[in-house]
């Protein structure tokens, strides 16, 4: 609308046509050129090189959900950035966490944070947790064309669901094919990693404390064995970001807290450097 | 073929005035008042889900009095205004300046143009600043013009006594308590001069609260919340009310 030197100033009319509650449905109409889905790449040869985020893990426990990411981005063998925040609130009630193509998947947290917000406004009242999970899918499955180009965006999405009073996790491909994840789930190129450990070390009885303290070996764990996860930056005070959704809403554990963590975790490493052993039988 | 009647230009302009102002008069009066901590909004509106307030974006609120779907209409495109704003340069970008501007424009066209009806509301844009000094409140005529208001602002039929009721009664500082018990004096008194009470169920109350934690300031208040500052006496009641709303928040978010 500032871009019209004609203009009067005035609303344009797509601006006061009644429709759709959607921030995305009405960028499509007025300005389908900034929908991240609608850029046409021009053909390339190989991979575009590109920063790439990696480990997000998430776990439920009574009462909330914790999602927690490491804090290293990569460009092939080169650590592109290594104080990147993968995740990120979404609203009162979810964040999410992303893994892929860093600048794209960052877009498209921007983007869905806005829809979510844009919906809250014009409707008074919040999407159900569903349909704020249905909603991301769409966003995934408009990247699809970049994501065969080697740009993929694969985010986690965790919300306290009000209405059901519990944690939930969603998981999803590169399609936009979405699953709800029950326990724990982890999605980047530490996931194969970092799900063995929560496997071993998942209860359903976990309190908020456990719950944060079992993402951290998650990522200590991934971190571990894959090359693209960064783990706890003692000398550079960099610690993994964790971030817990319950009934009070959201909330991201502050610095020292999340330092905290990783330094007991460090500590008992120091004597047990594969972290703790689960029952053989 | 036969020959239009010549209507005056300033005629036509009073006639559609005139229409204009008596579309509005016929809604209920709304009122916006600065208090310590921020911008609050009062209106008597005997429904839950047709709001005459409501959030554009983080520190900016919307009131309007007249024609519900002409009001919805405005609000929505200034929501959508305010949201493609922040998403093409950043959050901080969107002020109540610029909304404003908009909406004089749109309303002002509107009513200039002789091919469309002109609409029968009438708007407030307010802006919650980080101290009362950066407080803005803009009242939007239906005409197009824009009045930049300090202190408190009255819309809608009986705009001009409960203004005057206001402006000799409104002071900088008053606690949100005090602010909105004035506003509520102010609204329940009738034309004529006379009283009537106004329940609290049938008031619509919403505030800017620049004291918030959230990047969105702007919260409803409702139920047992209103009514403990409809009745707080006193300083250390006021005083009680205001932390109780503090911890109310995330229980009354809408």
């Amino acid at each position: 609308m500032e871009a019209n030197p004609r203009s009067t100033g005035r609303l344009p009319a797509a601006f006061l046509t009644p429709g759709s509650s959607s921030f995305m449905d009405f960028l499509s109409e007025h300005q389908p050129e900034m929908l991240p889905g609608n850029r046409q790449l021009p053909p390339t040869q190989g991979v575009i090189e590109a920063p790439h985020g990696t480990t997000i893990v998430s776990v439920t426990f009574p009462g909330g959900v914790v999602l927690a990411g490491d804090r290293r981005a990569t460009m092939g063998n080169v650590i592109a950035q290594r104080d990147i925040e993968k995740v990120f609130p979404a609203d009162e009630y979810s964040a999410v966490g992303i893994a892929g193509t860093a600048g794209l998947a960052v877009e498209m947290v921007k983007l869905f944070q806005l829809e979510l917000e844009h919906f809250e406004k014009v409707e008074g009242a919040q999407l159900s947790l569903e349909g704020k999970a249905n909603r991301l899918s769409t966003m995934i499955r408009s990247n699809l064309g970049m994501a065969m180009q080697g740009l993929a965006v694969v985010p986690l999405f965790a919300g306290y669901d009000v209405d059901r009073e519990k944690g939930r996790i969603f998981s999803y491909d590169v399609t936009g094919g979405r699953s709800e994840e029950h326990g724990f789930a982890a999605t980047g190129s530490g996931s194969v990693f970092a799900r063995g450990a929560m496997k071993k070390l998942y209860r359903a009885d976990l309190t908020e404390e456990q719950a944060t303290t079992l993402v951290v070996q998650a990522l200590y764990d991934a971190a571990d064995d894959d090359s693209a996860t960064g783990g706890p930056d003692m000398a550079r005070r960099i610690f993994p970001i964790v971030t817990v959704i319950s009934e009070d809403g959201f909330r991201r554990l502050t610095d020292d807290e999340s330092s905290e963590i990783a330094r007991s975790i460090l500590e008992r490493r120091l004597e047990q450097p594969d972290g703790p052993r689960a029952a053989l039988l | 073929m036969s020959t239009p009647f010549y209507v005056s230009p300033q005629q036509a302009m009073a006639d559609r005035a005139e229409y204009a102002r008596k579309g509005i008069a016929r809604g209920r009066s709304l009122v916006v008042l600065q208090y310590a901590d921020g911008i609050v909004f009062v209106g008597e509106n005997p429904s839950r889900a047709l709001h005459k307030f409501s959030e554009i974006y983080d520190r900016i609120g919307f009131a309007a009095a007249g024609k519900y779907n002409e009001y919805e209409n405005l609000r929505i495109g200034g929501v959508r205004y305010a949201d493609l704003r922040g998403y093409t340069y950043d959050r901080d970008d969107v002020t109540a300046r610029g909304l404003a501007n908009v909406y004089a424009q749109t309303l002002g066209t509107i009513f200039s143009s002789a091919g469309e009806k002109p609409y029968e509301v009438e708007l407030v844009v307010a802006e919650v600043g980080e101290s009362a000094e950066g407080d803005q409140i803009y009242r939007l005529p239906h005409d197009g013009s824009i009045v930049d208001e300090h202190g408190s602002v009255a819309v809608g039929g009986n705009a001009e006594q409960i203004s005057n009721y206001l402006d000799q009664r409104h002071q900088d500082g008053m606690t949100l308590s005090e602010a909105l018990k004035l506003a509520v004096q102010a609204l329940s008194r009738d034309t004529n001069g006379s009283e009537r009470e106004i329940p609290a169920e049938r008031l619509e109350v919403a505030v800017l609260d620049r004291t918030r934690p959230q990047q969105r300031k702007f919260k409803r208040i409702a139920g047992r919340q209103l009514s403990r500052l409809l009745t707080a006496e006193g300083a250390a009641e006021v005083s009680k009310a205001a932390s109780d709303a503090v911890s109310d928040e995330d229980s009354s978010e809408e």
